[in-house]
């Protein structure tokens, strides 16, 4: 477990110190201008932290900068810094088993958002871990879903419960449930459909696969995770409001963070819905999926001196 | 809940009358406004920088009309602007045959989905399509394609056995001059913009197939990194357009002023659905009232003037004039609001009512009414007057409702045709001809085209 998490911030710190790198660049040494908080505020939106976020940094940065006429420049990092970790606390989530196997997660999201390629990723880290699992493949709507799901089991050799073209989801993962108790899994992952969040009738469907599933267990789904586009906007807030208000989400996975996009949605996602974060996918590869560190995630967006910045106070 | 664009700078611009000059002074508050909202709508920022600067020149030192507030005023020229700026630049296709279009785009963008969809619009503009696998990266991409094009009874080709996406397209122009094909798709992979490997890849199947179109396929969703995406893939590939997709969402869509204002590149067409046939050229006023977060109010009513049949409204409207309206009309009259969808689906394509929860109660309750209708003989159906009380028995145990119910029904369709024969007179004309005059003067929106 120990080795995991040091592969981790290694992975995390490579990828994200080359990502964010812009951001910590504004902050050279010298004195806090308002040159300086004209970059800020636009590096933050450029992260699509979106404008409530934003302005609140932005606001307490300015008001320090008020205070004490000689805030360095790299403290103004630190006190984004400060802010983000405040905003952030408490938002890293975990797949906790549940009392009595299978654990039972379902992924979720709007079309394209990642969500067959994650299943598979998580799959792939469940196992190394030590647990089995089991993949059932619910999304029977998209052409060839199935098929994209079945050449990534074998690829990380888990094992699939495929389904039918046109087949009722709901039926696919009652019969899942009842394979992966029966074969003594640890976790079933249940791959769904993309679906715009405002389609009220594809939602539905959605609640049916809950019922169905919570037949054979009252408290199943264990973790339902909201898989969104890190490279999309604000939108991300209102998808996860909607499938939250319509399904119950226990988090989210952020996917397609290795271009240049930074995800800055998921503070808003956490601030305005409370909902914690799994995952952020950094690469194609099956380990490229890394568990979200707030510290790992702030540090890369306000690379900060913390030793000077305390000594400042 | 929301409030919209106009109301918030009719506050802003309150203290402004009629005849009074919009200056840099009146106006800083009412940009700053204009600003929150195309941030809000992902707008890259420093597009909304540039244009709000040039909506500040456009403004500064005209006079504040007297018959509208300042509020729309303002809003007038943002949405003309921005309706221009999104229009600019050839819109169409090239017109040629054979045609070669090339899709690109970043991963889970609906390149698969927008290749298809092309295919089929192409098909109806008498064209014959082929379309093209070409992604050999994602697991299953290419059966995707192929399956969507059995669904459409299009021609398709691919190798699955090639490594080598230039050779698919060069096997590709063959197979079209075998096939007769005179429009051809090349579906291509997803791709980060940065990932030089796979844009060399492209650029490679550019210069082999040399096509007429490159298309970069957007997610209307897309953030900030809109910018870098449309950047990137210009340089790499030479755009010709952009085609913006699930537009069936509720994002305000900020990623197509974007990448229009950066690249210049000309947005071509627009994916409003999952069904192949939900694919249309692009509206930029549309996109405009979208952006600013006023609803996309045309295609609404476009999507109502689409499931109702016309001949059937206007025979109803006929005898809805004469009163001569019966449960049968009724029973059709209902269908056809079912068929416009649930209120929610409606409510669903205004930005920011999606979360307005409406629709199931009514919609039963459509239900019901149609059972009640469908459990009458077609004579009690034309004339309700034979309705009493053991008829009305019977039909409530065959609809699964109650006597109450179907009286209730009854009551409310009574009322109905009382009200229809009130128009007939010459006060019905008067009644007819204010409530025209009330709608003509819609308030509120500026420059709705369509609206009848």
């Amino acid at each position: 477990m120990l080795g995991l998490y040091r592969k981790f911030k290694e992975g995390l710190s490579k990828t994200t110190s080359r990502l964010f790198g812009s951001i910590g660049g504004l902050f050279g040494g010298g004195e806090l201008d308002a040159d300086s908080v004209d970059s800020l505020e636009e590096a933050l939106y450029g992260a699509d932290f979106g404008v409530q976020t934003t302005e609140e940094i932005i606001g307490e940065i300015q008001e320090a900068f008020r205070r004490e006429k000689e805030l360095r420049a790299r403290d103004a990092s630190a006190i984004g810094g400060t802010v983000l970790r405040r905003v952030l606390k408490g938002s890293e989530a975990e797949l906790l088993p549940a009392a009595s196997p299978p654990t039972v997660v379902i992924l979720l999201g709007v079309n394209g958002s990642g969500k067959t390629t994650t299943a598979a990723k998580i799959g792939y880290r469940l196992q190394e871990e030590g647990s089995s699992v089991l993949i059932a493949a619910c999304d029977t709507f998209r052409a060839a879903a199935n098929e994209q799901l079945k050449t990534w089991c074998e690829r990380l050799d888990l094992e699939l419960i495929s389904s039918q073209h046109g087949a009722d989801a709901a039926a696919v993962a009652f019969d899942a449930w009842q394979a992966a108790r029966s074969r003594g899994k640890d976790y079933l992952l249940i791959d769904t459909a993309g679906r715009l969040h405002n389609k009220a009738n594809l939602m539905r469907e959605l609640a049916k696969i809950r019922r169905v599933l919570q037949k054979h267990e009252p408290g199943a789904p264990h973790h339902a995770i909201l898989v969104a586009d890190g490279s999309l906007g604000s939108n991300s807030i209102e998808q996860a409001r909607v499938f939250h208000r319509e399904f119950g989400l226990t988090g989210v996975a952020v996917t397609k963070l290795d271009g240049t996009s930074r995800g800055g949605a998921l503070v808003g996602i956490y601030r305005e819905l409370g909902l914690p974060v799994y995952f952020l996918g950094l690469g194609e590869r099956a380990e490229d999926l890394q568990p979200f560190s707030v510290d790992n995630y702030v540090n890369a967006i306000f690379p900060a001196e913390p030793a000077e910045a305390e000594s400042r106070g | 809940m929301f409030e919209s664009l106009t109301d918030k700078l009719s506050n802003t611009l309150r203290n402004l009358r009629g005849g009074g000059r919009l200056t840099e002074d009146n106006m800083a508050e009412a940009l700053k406004e204009v600003r929150t909202a195309l941030l809000s709508a992902d707008v890259h920022f420093k597009v909304v920088r540039d244009f709000i600067d040039r909506v500040k020149a456009e403004c500064t030192g005209q006079e504040v009309l007297k018959s509208v507030s300042p509020g729309q005023q303002v809003v007038k020229i943002i949405n003309d602007e921005l309706t221009r700026l999104l229009g600019e630049g050839a819109n169409e296709l090239a017109a040629k045959r054979p045609l070669k279009i090339m899709l690109v785009g970043l991963h889970g963008s609906g390149k698969t989905t927008s290749t298809a969809k092309l295919g089929l619009f192409l098909g109806k503009k008498e064209y014959t399509p082929l379309l093209v696998g070409c992604d050999i990266h994602r697991p299953a991409a290419i059966d995707q394609l192929e399956t969507l094009a059995q669904q459409e009874s299009l021609a398709f080709y691919s190798d699955r056995s090639a490594r080598d996406v230039s050779r698919i397209g060069k096997d590709a122009l063959k197979q079209a001059k075998q096939r007769n094909a005179d429009a051809i798709l090349f579906d291509t992979a997803g791709r980060l913009q940065i990932d030089e490997e796979l844009i060399e890849e492209i650029k490679k199947l550019r210069a082999e197939v040399q096509p007429d179109e490159v298309l970069l396929v957007a997610d209307s969703a897309l953030g900030q990194e809109a910018v870098n995406v449309a950047r990137h893939f210009h340089d790499a590939v030479q755009l010709t357009g952009i085609v913006m997709t699930k537009l069936d969402g509720d994002a305000r869509g900020g990623a197509a002023l974007s990448m229009k204002a950066i690249t210049g590149v000309p947005i071509k067409f627009a994916g409003t659905g999952e069904k192949p046939g939900d694919f249309e050229t692009f509206h930029p006023d549309r996109m405009a009232s979208r952006i600013l977060g006023m609803g996309d109010v045309v295609s609404l009513v476009e999507k109502a003037q689409e499931s109702i049949d016309q001949d059937e409204a206007e025979k109803m409207a006929e005898k809805m004039r004469k009163a001569d309206f019966n449960l049968e009309d009724f029973l059709t009259q209902i269908r056809q609001v079912k068929k416009l969808g649930s209120m929610e689906s409606i409510m669903g394509m205004l930005p920011g009512m999606s979360g307005v929860k409406i629709g199931d109660k009514e919609t039963s309750r459509f239900a019901r009414t149609e059972a009640i209708i469908l459990s009458m003989t077609p004579r009690e159906r034309q004339n309700p007057n034979l309705l009493n009380g053991s008829r009305r028995m019977r039909i409530a145990k065959g609809s699964g409702t109650r006597v109450s119910d179907v009286n209730q029904l009854l009551k409310q369709f009574t009322q109905m045709r009382k009200m229809m024969k009130s128009m007939k007179g010459k006060k019905g004309k008067k009644m007819m001809r204010s409530l025209q005059a009330q709608m003509g003067e819609g308030k509120g929106m500026p420059n709705l085209p369509g609206m009848r």
